[in-house]
């Protein structure tokens, strides 16, 4: 079993493959904008004052808040593999 | 052919799918912007012609999904439905998908595929997806959606004859939802289907289909099921559900998933994505931790630079036509209330709604700019944390902003925030952030009575500007913890690839929002500066004093008397007008603030826009056009005695009064182009009047304790 982390654990530059969602409406607004599970997904860079994150998702950029992020559960990508 | 007769044929798509763009190349100039009815939501609407026929055009709001959350959403589906009261259910949807960002894309379109509405699938930006690594296969794509899909660039005006091509030859309804759960699941959804046949028997299949997907989900305001059997059948179609391993809120949105990326792995064939690549690399300066913010306060400081020192020629210009035509008009009439009417009303009151348009426009062009390049995303983007201070996303930061320029575009411009509550929250506080008409003010006050050398003068007016944005900060964060309470909406934010602007969409904006400006606020602008010129000229002075004016003129030594005693007469003919009754009223109330009825009156007038306080005060002391006079109006000011009460004698303008007047500017609604506006924006006379009282308040008690704390320095 592969070990989760919460998106907002990535560094900027590492990158992932989502695991699951959690987190009620917040879930199904995430997934209508592009965020579901087994989607690879990319921490680009963090805002100049430290939040919100930004994503790089297949073909798409997008903006969320830390606290958003710590609902998305990922599986990190060895930089290695 | 009439316009109820036309077939209707709405225009739908994700935001920055390039929806705005084809809506103008289709329909050109004959189109209007209004609102739905009850919402706020605007309604764009326009005729375009195919080869056969004339079509009515609507431009739905811009969507992710049809899940009904915010009020952009509930609309797109309501009129897809036909389930507004004042339109027919459409006969087309054109659906614009972004050729460049296709999966995503294809969530709303096959979300309205499903339902069974006729539709033709506008790929556009077909240029953008070959950088972005794309080549898709439009017959492919056709075949497995069921739909015609029409390649395009709408920018270059590239497939616009083929899109109408296929909107004539009329799309066929599409297949029956193509992605299927298991068959327990689906026995389920079907009995959620029969349950809605019997109440809506009128409903095709797909209808029934999508409604029961949408009331099962149940993520929605509006998904109560319509009869018992209906809310039975669904209770058990989401353990149905649940049991066979499916997240009933989620379900749709992870079988549509899959099902979308089965079909553009047969449709697309994929290389490197050089758009994003390009993106990012803009991006690794624009949003850069040091760089990113330095630019975007040389883009802000870049933009306020035109509003304030650009703007002021085309303001000259038309101050000096309105000037000239109220001469030339006066010389025409013969002198009489009808003149007044016409010269000191009617064009005066024009004048002070066109006089507005250049700055309207400067920031439009700016802002247009900024959100079609994709920049403001990324402003957006780097203010979040700062925003959220006071409650409110990043996408709060530009109207703001744009209010220190002149509060109407910066109100207007809060279209673009999603969420009801923050823009509500942000066009209640825009007023406080400092516009360019409370400079005259704030200079007269300052250089008046403020001790000190000119660095004491240019602190306090700094002070000012920053007292109005700390204020608007503590009301925001105040609005939403109390009147505008609701859960934190998340932040999702697209930050699209930056594109080149697209000339002929910013000036449809431009046209747009000058237009509207003139329809909706200028009527009551105009009406406000009758209203005030009546109370300023009305009653005249008796027969006898003028004349006596007249004989005095007439034995006037040289131009020079002639004119002071012009002046003198003007202030007599103001101090007799049911302004300076009105203002000696309203005296009681003002005088804990040390103001007298002439600062009553002048801020009353001053209602029409700020800066007409100090042409106000100019008359008032007989100065006569104080603005080209400015230093003997301070001299005036500073001679001002009270003429009755317990301190009949002393100077009326002491420091403390002028700290209170200061104080009272940052934070008074005094413009009633704002108010008209806040109207329009938010659809009730309701959010102007609360705001009006609010910041009343604020600015009553503020003068009243600034002037107490600084009386007791002194």
């Amino acid at each position: 079993m592969k070990k989760v982390h919460p998106l907002s654990d990535l560094k900027p530059g590492e990158s992932g493959v989502i695991a699951r969602i959690e987190g009620g409406v917040l879930r199904l607004r995430l997934m209508e904008r592009g965020l579901f599970p087994g989607e690879r997904v990319q921490t680009l860079k963090r805002a100049p004052l430290g939040d919100p994150i930004e994503l790089a998702l297949d073909g798409f950029r997008l903006s969320i808040r830390k606290q958003e992020a710590e609902n998305i559960f990922v599986v990190r990508e060895d930089e290695s593999t | 052919m009439s316009a109820d007769e036309r077939p209707l044929a709405v225009l739908t798509g994700n935001p920055n799918s390039g929806k705005t763009t084809l809506f103008n190349a289709l329909t050109g100039l004959r189109q209007k912007v209004g609102n739905y009815a009850g919402v706020t939501v605007e309604r764009k609407t326009g005729v375009f012609e195919t080869n056969g026929a004339e079509w009515n055009l609507i431009d739905l709001p811009g969507a992710y999904s049809l899940t009904a959350r915010s009020p952009e959403e509930m609309i797109a589906r309501k009129v897809l439905c036909g389930e507004m009261e004042d339109l027919p259910k459409p006969n087309l949807a054109i659906i614009v998908v972004d050729a460049s960002n296709l999966d995503r894309n294809l969530y709303l379109a096959t979300q309205i595929l499903n339902m069974g509405v006729p539709s033709v699938i506008a790929l556009n930006m077909m240029d953008q997806a070959e950088t972005a690594g794309a080549r898709i296969d439009a017959e492919i794509l056709a075949e497995r959606l069921g739909a015609p899909v029409v390649p395009m660039v709408a920018t270059r005006g590239e497939g616009i004859e083929e899109l109408k091509a296929a909107t004539e030859n009329g799309a066929s309804e599409p297949p029956m939802r193509p992605w299927r759960l298991d068959d327990e699941s689906e026995a389920a959804l079907s009995y959620v289907s029969l349950a809605l046949g019997r109440v809506h028997q009128d409903a095709s299949d797909a209808e029934l289909d999508s409604e029961a997907v949408r009331l099962v989900a149940g993520g929605d305001s509006d998904s109560t099921p319509p009869s018992d059997a209906a809310a039975e059948a669904v209770a058990e179609a989401r353990s149905a559900l649940s049991q066979n391993g499916h997240t009933p809120e989620t379900f749709e949105a992870q079988a549509r998933h899959q099902w979308i990326r089965s079909v553009t792995a047969k449709a697309v064939g994929r290389s490197e994505n050089a758009l994003l690549s390009r993106s990012d690399r803009i991006d690794s300066v624009l949003t850069h931790r040091v760089l990113g913010p330095l630019i975007l306060l040389a883009t802000a400081l870049l933009a306020f630079q035109a509003v304030f020192s650009w703007a002021s020629i085309p303001m000259d210009w038309i101050d000096a036509g309105v000037s000239a035509l109220g001469a030339l008009v006066g010389g025409w009439m013969p002198e009489g209330a009808l003149r007044g009417l016409i010269v000191d009303g009617v064009i005066a009151g024009v004048g002070s709604v066109i006089i507005f348009l250049p700055q309207i426009l400067f920031l439009f062009f700016f802002i247009g700019l900024l959100e079609d390049t994709g920049y403001m995303a990324r402003a957006a983007f780097m203010m979040d944390r700062f925003m959220r201070g006071m409650g409110l996303h990043g996408n709060a930061f530009i109207p703001l902003l744009s209010s220190f320029a002149c509060a109407i575009p910066g109100i207007m411009a809060t279209r673009t925030i999603s969420e009801p509550k923050d823009r509500l929250a942000t066009i209640l506080v825009a007023p406080l952030m400092a516009c360019s008409a409370r400079l005259p003010v704030y200079a007269l006050i300052i250089a008046a009575f403020i001790p000190g050398g000119a660095w004491v003068k240019s602190l306090s007016l700094t002070g000012l500007y920053l007292l109005g944005v700390v204020a608007a900060m503590a009301m925001a964060f105040l609005f939403k913890k109390t009147l505008l309470r609701g859960e934190a909406a998340p932040l999702i934010l697209e930050l699209p690839p930056y594109r080149l602007p697209n000339w002929r969409t910013l000036f449809f904006r431009l046209w747009d929002r000058s237009g509207e400006f003139i329809k909706r606020a200028g009527g009551m602008i105009l009406a406000a500066t009758i209203v005030l010129w009546f109370m300023a000229s009305y009653p005249k002075l008796p027969a006898d004093d003028l004349a006596a004016y007249e004989t005095r003129i007439e034995s006037a030594a040289n131009e020079l008397e002639e004119a002071e005693i012009e002046n003198e007469r003007a202030a007599a003919a103001v101090e007799n007008s049911f302004a300076a009754r009105l203002g000696r009223w309203t005296e009681p109330a003002l005088r804990p603030l040390g103001f007298d009825w002439r600062i009553g009156v002048g801020v009353i007038a001053s209602f029409a826009a700020r800066e007409v306080f100090v042409g106000a005060m100019g008359t008032l002391y007989g100065v006569g056009e104080a603005d080209d006079d400015a230093s003997s109006l301070q001299d005036r000011l500073k001679g001002a005695v009270w003429e009755s009460g317990d301190q009949k004698g002393e100077p009326i303008y002491t420091l403390p009064t002028a700290v209170a007047l200061l104080l009272f500017y940052v934070f008074a609604l005094q413009c009633v182009s704002t108010v008209a506006i806040m109207r329009r924006e938010t659809n009730s006379w309701r959010w102007p009047a609360f705001a009006w009282v609010y910041m009343f308040i604020l600015a009553y008690g503020c003068a009243w304790a600034g002037r107490a704390a600084v009386a007791a320095f002194v």
